[in-house]
Parts: C-alpha cells; sequence; structure tokens
C-alpha cells in the first residue's frame, strides 16, 4: 500500500525528474534519443512480455483443451524470424546510435550565433573548482554563465577519477588527472540547476555537488564584476590550501587567478619530476 | 614480526563493525559447535573436505554461494536502510563505512556468491549431462573450489582483523592507488581476487577439457544440452578473461607493494590502463555468468513445458555468439571517459548487436512453452519471472549502449538498477532454478514446492520494488553510492527500495524454510526412480543420489535428449549381464591445504607478514610437490561393490509404492 502510494507521488514529481526535464539542446537531444530508442524497443519488448504471460496461462498443464506438440522443435521459417526480428530492431537503433554519437561528441564545439564561454573545471577532494580564464576569476562550487551562450569546458582532476555530471544541461564526463576531457553545454533559459560528481571518490562524496546557474548576459556581467571586488586571489601559494580535503565547501569567489594555474594542474602530473613538489592532499 | 598487523586492527571503533565482527566469529563458532556435538568433524573431514568427487565438490561450491549470499544480501540491506533514512545527513551509517558496505556487497555477489553457484552448478550436472564418471582432472577441482573458499574467507575476515576496501567492488585507481587508500581493505581486496581468480581460471580449464574430451559415446557437440553447451562456452571465456583480472589486480598490488606505476596519477601511469583491463575481464564476466543460467532455463522450459526445445540449433549459435561478442564491448563501461565519437560509437554498436542472439534466446523459450503442457514447478515460475523481467533490463541494457543516453545515465541509479536487473533475474533466478531442479537428484529427496513458490514471489515482487525506484531516481540525476542526499523528492522512491529488501529478505525465509522442512520430510518424500520430473537427459537416468561413479556402465547416445529417447525405446533402466570394477579418484587433503595456505598466504600479504607469505608458498609449493609425486591416485571399485549398489537401487525402485 505505501508502495503504491510512494510510487504514485512519484510518478506525479518525475515530469520534473532532471533527465527527463533538459534546459539546454544538449541535454534534449540526449533525451530525446533516450526516448526514440526506448520506443523502438518497445516494439520487441511488450509482445514478449505479453506471449510469455498468454503461454504460460494458456498451455498450463491443467488445461487439457489447448493444443499439445512434444515434438514440434524446428522450424526454419520461425528461426529466420527469431533472428531477423532482433537484428532489425538493432540495426534500426545502431543507425541512430552511430548519429547521435558523432553528432553529440562532447569534445564537438557548439554551433551558435553567440561566441563560446571557456571554464576551466578542476575537480578536487571534495569539491569543484571553476576557472574563469577570459574574466580571470575562479568560483570553488558555483557555475555561472550567461543563458544561450555555449559554454566550453576544459575538465581535469587534482585527486582520484571524478565524474563531471549536470543531468539537465550536459550529461557528464570523467575528470582524470594529468588529463583534460571536454564538456560543452547550453541553457536555454535563465535557471538554477544541479552539477555533481557521480563518480565516487571518497568520503565527502555525497556532499560534493555544485550549483550551476544560467542567466542573462547582464546579470552575468555583474556577477563577475562582483567576484571581481572581493576575494583572495589564487595563484600557486594559495592552490594548495583549496586543494586540500574539504567537505560541502561553500561558494566561493577569486578576484584573480595565475593565467596557467589549470595547465599547471594537469602537467604536475605529467612531468614525473615534478610529481613529488606535487601538494600533498592528505 | 606480525608486519602492519596491531591490536588497532579490532574493530573496536565502531558499534556497527564490532556487530559485525561478532557476527561473523558468532556464526563461525556456532558452526564449529554444532559439528563437535553432533560429533561430524571425521564425516566432513574424510566425505567432504578431502574429496575429489565432482557431486560433493559442486554441492560445497553451492554451500559457499549461499552462505555468501546472506552475507551479500545483509550487506545490500543495510544500503537500503542507510539510504532510506539518509535524507540531509541522516541515516547511521558514516561514509567510512558505508562505503566498505557497497564494496563488499559487490565483491560478495560477484566473485563468492555467483562464481561458486555456477561453478557449484557446472560440477555437479555437467559430468552426468554428458555421461562420464567425473571432470577431466578432480583433484584440480578440489583445488579449485578450496582457493575460491579461501578468497571467500579473506573478505569475511577483513570484517573482524581490519576494514575492507572502500574502493567499489572495481577498485578503479587511482583511489584504489595507495596514496589514496593506504590502508588494508583494497589490499584485501585485491588478494581475495587473486587468489580466488586462479581457481576459477583452472576451473574453466578443466570443463573445457571434461567437456571436449569425457562425453559418452555417441554424444556428438550437437547432442549435447544447452546447459552443457552454456557451460563450455562459459569455461572458456573463464580461462580466456580470468587472466585480465589477475594481470589487473596483480599490476594493482604492485603499485601499492611496490611503489610502481601502473595506475597512478603520476610518472606515466594511466588509471584507464586499469579500467581497460578490468572490463577486459569484467564484460565476458557478466556472460560467464548467465550463460549457464541461459543454460539452465533451456532445460527446465523444456521439462517443464514438457515439449522438446525449440530451436536447439539457434540457441547453440546464439550461446557461441555471445561468448565470441562479449569480448568485444568492454569499452561501455566507461563511455564517459572522452574517447572520441568513432571509438563509442563501435563499442555501443558491438554492444547492440548481443542483443540480437540474446533475443534468439528468449524467442526459443517462449517457443519452447508455446503448445506445451506447463507444470508450474518453483523452476519454472523463476524462468517465466526471469523472461518477463530480464527483458526490461535488456532494455534498459541497449539505452545505455548509447554512449550520448550514457552520458545521461551512466553512474546513476539508473545503471544500478539495469545491472541488478539483468544479474538478478537472469544469473540469480537461474541458478535458483537449477537448484530447486536438481536438488532431489542430488540428494535424494524431494524440495518442498510451496516454499519453492514463496520464495519465488517474495523474491521477484521484492526485486520490482526495490529496482524500478531506482530506475527512476536515476531519471531524476541521483548518483550511485551516496551515503547522504539533500533532495527530498529522491526519499519516498528510496523508501519504496528499502521496503523491496525487506521483501527480498522473506524470499531469503522462504528459502532456509524449504530447507527446513525438506530435510525434515525426506524420508517421506525418497526419490526412488532418480527421475521425478520426467527427464529428458542423461542426470536423471542415474539413481538420486548418484552412485560415486555416476553410471555403473557408461550410457550409449543417439538423441539430444538421451533419456527421453531410452525411455522411449524401453532401454532406460536395462541392466548389464555383468558390472566391471571401476577406478576412482581417492580422496585427498592437498586440495583443502593448498586452499588453507593460500588464504595464510594471502593474508599475510594483506598484513605485510613477509615470514608468513614465505612459509605459506613453501608449505603450497611442498604440497604440489608431495600431490605430483603420489602415483597412487585411484582406487578400484570392485565388480561385487559395483553391483552390490546398483541391486539396492533397482531394488528400491521396484519396492515403489
Amino acid at each position: 500500500m505505501t508502495a503504491g502510494l510512494a510510487l504514485l507521488l512519484g510518478a506525479c514529481d518525475l515530469k520534473r525528474a532532471a533527465v527527463i526535464d533538459p534546459k539546454g539542446p544538449i541535454a534534449l537531444a540526449e533525451r530525446n534519443l533516450l526516448f526514440d530508442a526506448f520506443c523502438v524497443m518497445m516494439v520487441v519488448i511488450v509482445p514478449v512480455i505479453v506471449l510469455t504471460l498468454w503461454f504460460a496461462y494458456r498451455y498450463r498443464a491443467s488445461n487439457t483443451k489447448a493444443v499439445y506438440t512434444p515434438t514440434w522443435a524446428n522450424s526454419v521459417r520461425i528461426d529466420a524470424l527469431t533472428w531477423l526480428i532482433p537484428a532489425l530492431i538493432v540495426m534500426a537503433v545502431a543507425v541512430l546510435l552511430w548519429r547521435s554519437t558523432h553528432r553529440l561528441d562532447p569534445y564537438r564545439p557548439l554551433e551558435s550565433k553567440e561566441p563560446p564561454i571557456d571554464v576551466q573545471v578542476v575537480a578536487q577532494d571534495w569539491k569543484w573548482l571553476f576557472i574563469y580564464p577570459e574574466q580571470g576569476i575562479a568560483v570553488v562550487n558555483q557555475l555561472v554563465f550567461p543563458a544561450g551562450r555555449p559554454v566550453s569546458l576544459r575538465i581535469t582532476s587534482d585527486t582520484v577519477m571524478n565524474s563531471f555530471y549536470v543531468p539537465q544541461l550536459a550529461g557528464q564526463i570523467y575528470a582524470m588527472a594529468g588529463m583534460q576531457t571536454r564538456l560543452q553545454m547550453l541553457a536555454d533559459q535563465p535557471g538554477t540547476f544541479v552539477g555533481r560528481n557521480s563518480q565516487y571518490s571518497g568520503g565527502g562524496y555525497s556532499q560534493q555537488h555544485f550549483e550551476v546557474q544560467a542567466m542573462s548576459q547582464a546579470d552575468f556581467d555583474a556577477w563577475v564584476a562582483r567576484a571581481k571586488q572581493g576575494g583572495a586571489r589564487l595563484d600557486e601559494t594559495t592552490y594548495p590550501a583549496l586543494a586540500a580535503k574539504s567537505r560541502a565547501n561553500p561558494i566561493t569567489y577569486y578576484s584573480a587567478v595565475e593565467p596557467k594555474l589549470f595547465d599547471s594542474i594537469i602537467d604536475k602530473y605529467r612531468h614525473s619530476g615534478h610529481a613529488h613538489s606535487a601538494p600533498v592532499r592528505r | 614480526m606480525f608486519g602492519k598487523l596491531t591490536i588497532e586492527a579490532l574493530p573496536f571503533y565502531s558499534p556497527i563493525a564490532a556487530g559485525g565482527a561478532l557476527v561473523t566469529v558468532g556464526g563461525a563458532l556456532l558452526v564449529a559447535i554444532v559439528l563437535t556435538w553432533l560429533k561430524a568433524w571425521k564425516y566432513l573431514w574424510t566425505d567432504w573436505l578431502t574429496s575429489v568427487d565432482h557431486k560433493r565438490i559442486g554441492v560445497m561450491y553451492v554451500v559457499l554461494a549461499l552462505i555468501m549470499l546472506l552475507r551479500g544480501f545483509v550487506d545490500a540491506i543495510m544500503m537500503r536502510a542507510q539510504q532510506a533514512m539518509a535524507l540531509n545527513g541522516g541515516g547511521y551509517l558514516p561514509p567510512e563505512h558505508f562505503d566498505q558496505i557497497f564494496s563488499s556487497h559487490g565483491t560478495i555477489m560477484i566473485f563468492f556468491m555467483a562464481m561458486p553457484f555456477m561453478t557449484g552448478l557446472i560440477n555437479i550436472i555437467v559430468p552426468l549431462q554428458i555421461g562420464t564418471r567425473d571432470v577431466a582432472f578432480p583433484w584440480l577441482n578440489a583445488v579449485s573450489l578450496w582457493l575460491s573458499a579461501a578468497g571467500a574467507a579473506l573478505v569475511m575476515v577483513s570484517l573482524v582483523i581490519g576494514k575492507f576496501s572502500t574502493a567499489g567492488w572495481t577498485g578503479y585507481p587511482p583511489y584504489s592507488g595507495i596514496e589514496y587508500n593506504p590502508g588494508v581493505g583494497v589490499d584485501y581486496w585485491i588478494w581475495a581476487i587473486l587468489i580466488s581468480g586462479v581457481g576459477s581460471t583452472m576451473s574453466g580449464i578443466n570443463f573445457i577439457v571434461t567437456i571436449l574430451k569425457r562425453r559418452a559415446p555417441g554424444m556428438t557437440l550437437m547432442r549435447m544440452t544447452p546447459f552443457v553447451w552454456t557451460a563450455l562456452v562459459a569455461s572458456v571465456l573463464m580461462a580466456f578473461a580470468f587472466p585480465a583480472i589477475t594481470v589487473a589486480c596483480g599490476l594493482l598490488a604492485l603499485d601499492r607493494l611496490a611503489g610502481m606505476h601502473f595506475f597512478t596519477n603520476a610518472h606515466g601511469g594511466n588509471m584507464m590502463n586499469y579500467v581497460n583491463l578490468f572490463w577486459i575481464w569484467g564484460h565476458p564476466e557478466v556472460y560467464i555468468l548467465i550463460l549457464p543460467a541461459f543454460g539452465i532455463f533451456s532445460e527446465v522450459v523444456s521439462t517443464f513445458s514438457r515439449k522438446r526445445l525449440f530451436g536447439y540449433e539457434s540457441l547453440v549459435y546464439a550461446t557461441a555468439a555471445i561468448g565470441v561478442l562479449s569480448f568485444t564491448v568492454w569499452l561501455h563501461h566507461f563511455f564517459t571517459m572522452g574517447s572520441s565519437a568513432g571509438v563509442n560509437a563501435f563499442f555501443g554498436v558491438m554492444t547492440m548487436i548481443i542483443a540480437v542472439p540474446t533475443g534468439v534466446k528468449v524467442f526459443n523459450w517462449l517457443l519452447t512453452m508455446y503448445r506445451g503442457r506447463i507444470d508450474f514447478h518453483p523452476s519454472m515460475m523463476w524462468s517465466i519471472g526471469f523472461m518477463v523481467t530480464f527483458v526490461i533490463g535488456g532494455m534498459t541494457g541497449v539505452l545505455l549502449a548509447i554512449p550520448p543516453a550514457d552520458f545521461l545515465m551512466h553512474n546513476t541509479t539508473f545503471l544500478v538498477a539495469h545491472f541488478h536487473n539483468m544479474i538478478i533475474p537472469g544469473v540469480l533466478f537461474g541458478y535458483l532454478a537449477g537448484y530447486m531442479y536438481w536438488f532431489p537428484k542430488v540428494f535424494g529427496f524431494a524440495f518442498h514446492r510451496g516454499w519453492g513458490l514463496g520464495a519465488f514471489w517474495c523474491w521477484i515482487i521484492g526485486f520490482y520494488l526495490a529496482f524500478m525506484p531506482l530506475y527512476l531516481l536515476g531519471l531524476k540525476g541521483m548518483p550511485r553510492r551516496m551515503e547522504t542526499y539533500n533532495d527530498p523528492t529522491w526519499q519516498p522512491y528510496l523508501l519504496v527500495a528499502a521496503f523491496g529488501a525487506f521483501v527480498v529478505l522473506c524470499g531469503i525465509g522462504c528459502m532456509v524454510m524449504q530447507l527446513y522442512v525438506s530435510i525434515r520430510d525426506r524420508n517421506k518424500t525418497r526419490d526412488l526412480t532418480g527421475d521425478p520430473f520426467n527427464g529428458r537427459t542423461l542426470e536423471w537416468s542415474t539413481s538420486s543420489p548418484p552412485p560415486p561413479y555416476n553410471f555403473a556402465v557408461l550410457p550409449t547416445v543417439s538423441d539430444r535428449e538421451a533419456f527421453l529417447e531410452m525411455k522411449e525405446k524401453g532401454t532406460a533402466y536395462q541392466r548389464p549381464a555383468a558390472y566391471e570394477a571401476l577406478r576412482i579418484p581417492s580422496n585427498t587433503p592437498i586440495g583443502v591445504i593448498l586452499g588453507a595456505f593460500g588464504f595464510v598466504l594471502g593474508f599475510a600479504m594483506v598484513w605485510h607478514i613477509w615470514w608468513l607469505v614465505l612459509a605459506a608458498g613453501l608449505v603450497m609449493f611442498a604440497a604440489v610437490i608431495v600431490r605430483s609425486s603420489n602415483d597412487d591416485q585411484e582406487f578400484t571399485m570392485s565388480a561385487a561393490e559395483v553391483k552390490a549398489i546398483e541391486d539396492e537401487r533397482f531394488r528400491a525402485m521396484g519396492s515403489r509404492p
């Protein structure tokens, strides 16, 4: 009873579920793909479920009126069908898959009249650092950008593997130390969304979420100006304190950033000579 | 002297951890006390622990699997309870304990529940179905068993001494590396998997040789039962895939112990090399587990529909196709690592192609039921429940195989729901169908039907309640492995999922009752014919339980459904003019000794007790030398003894009411 009721209640709020209710073209395309493939699959799933239950009922031992053919075990025609039907469905979905995978490659810049905004993302224990190279600011646990403008993300990790995940805008991609991954996103309208790490990374993992805000260009400019006023500078001397382990960090602004900081975070894992001088985050 | 091992390793730091340790130690003590009280130690040692009989080894594998199922399920229900309460930091588990629980749950369920369950069923049934007296290498079989048990024991001991890994059942570096995980947890995980993995590789080789070389006269490959076919393909996968995880874990151990850099962040190490190696094993592993379950479903659906299996050739080719394709899809476990669209699309398409032979199998079971006479034995119910539920998991699997869709759903509870949807109805229901189907064959008395049906209904209802909400939560963007969360709209779903876990608990209760009632009533429900279900294949042609030699005279086969044909021709219970003396492998303690010292070796490696590593290694080496130097590994059962056993069987059969 409780279970049924809870599910019913759940059904109402599912319309607003992150994956079902995307707020940008990338997540929308990914969701539509999910829906299309789901519909194609239903063509075979529903008949199989119905037939299984129907056959089980119809050919129950007690129903002696049903036809019984104990040795019927071969039919080339049916064999051909059992291979062909799944093959056709798979071919249909495979075409969908091939095209969409290339179209929605997270490394491919978005086509837009607006110029993209670059943001560098660093996964840390257990928070997210966002560096805005053009604006020269950095923010912890908050990703802000103008709605309608493509956001081009470069992502790395200064700790174990993380996965950068914004379900309503872009899906996800791994963040790995010494390496850079890319993700594109775009928000159609101003709004506030949730971003998370989805790859278990230790004790603070469950609280490692961040706020994503899409706002108008004017609001964004004002936000940048505010960030530039207060806050410390993020450079080689202040960075190690930030990178140390911490949980449930509040949103923190840095009014200036060492320009090569992002590259140096990647590089310190690449050149083995530097590795031991890397900040110890234990 | 004791390496890193100190008194601090005892779990007095948390009442929950101490409780887990107490239950483990208490359980072991209780078993020891009961055995002493029953004066059963000698019987246990001579008839079971030192046995090399494939049937007894199989039973011991299944017992190990059922014990580990209980342990893995306790982990599961603890996680469901935690997440149901965990809104805004609620719940009863700290993150450092919750992560051990999800790690041990996955590790136990895959390596120490599903693997032994499957190996046990193959051990018991394959030699009977191919009409032979034992596996090709009976002693090696015992070694495999005891190495698996050693691995399981290491996981259990981590409850009492030290902590288990927090890195999940996949143990991804760099998190599982020494820099981020300096404790012993990951080492417990590595050595449990390394030691049992060697056992699994050898099991695979043993079964391949058994099936290819030991079939009864007349049993061509295309007359093998579907279960034997699936066991063969799964064994080939075991022999080829397990070395990959052994290497991956070995290199990870070198990173941790010897300061190497295969998978570290720096010094040229790359974590994705581990992830590739792990899944090069991990994806075939899914099919290692599920193919034998498919074989069981094929047997069960045919027997209880009282109809010849539809499309046997199709099924065989589908099985083989799945075996080959299973090595070509591993990258779909990490589309999100940032590989190019071409690479992702290739692995996505390969993954979908596997759905074709799998779909063929589902159609074949369906067409076997068509125009049959279906008996709703618990095994048949597991099969029907499987078919209905498994296609849902297959569908969500195809969704996840589309890389852009996977970007949305990867690492969420949708993924968790998907693979449980494959492994519970697909793998576990299959094994439970086999367990309830072959139980009377193995023990010689009926397995209670009512409690079996009760177990089925609780399991399937509990499954839907526990995992359908997780699909929906995945759509709501909930990542897996969360110890706490701040979204109140998640909680109702998690409450339903926790309720589902308690329904499954009732199913496990039914399974315990089924064992109790069946054993209590065993004298009233003896299976004197050896063929309680009007079986079609050779295992039903011998007595229940089968004699040590399985078949006094090896059967000659001329049809896929060998025993059904014999019954129809009237040759099923013919006795030979004279019996012959048989050579039977003698029991040996070397297998259990290797397992015991394998455990000691693993334990010493975990705690860096180097002298003990050396000592245990030397004992194992010496044991193998002793065994290899022993030419007297079989004994002769005289023709008179065989005749006496067979006379008794036919007398009992004749006297049945």
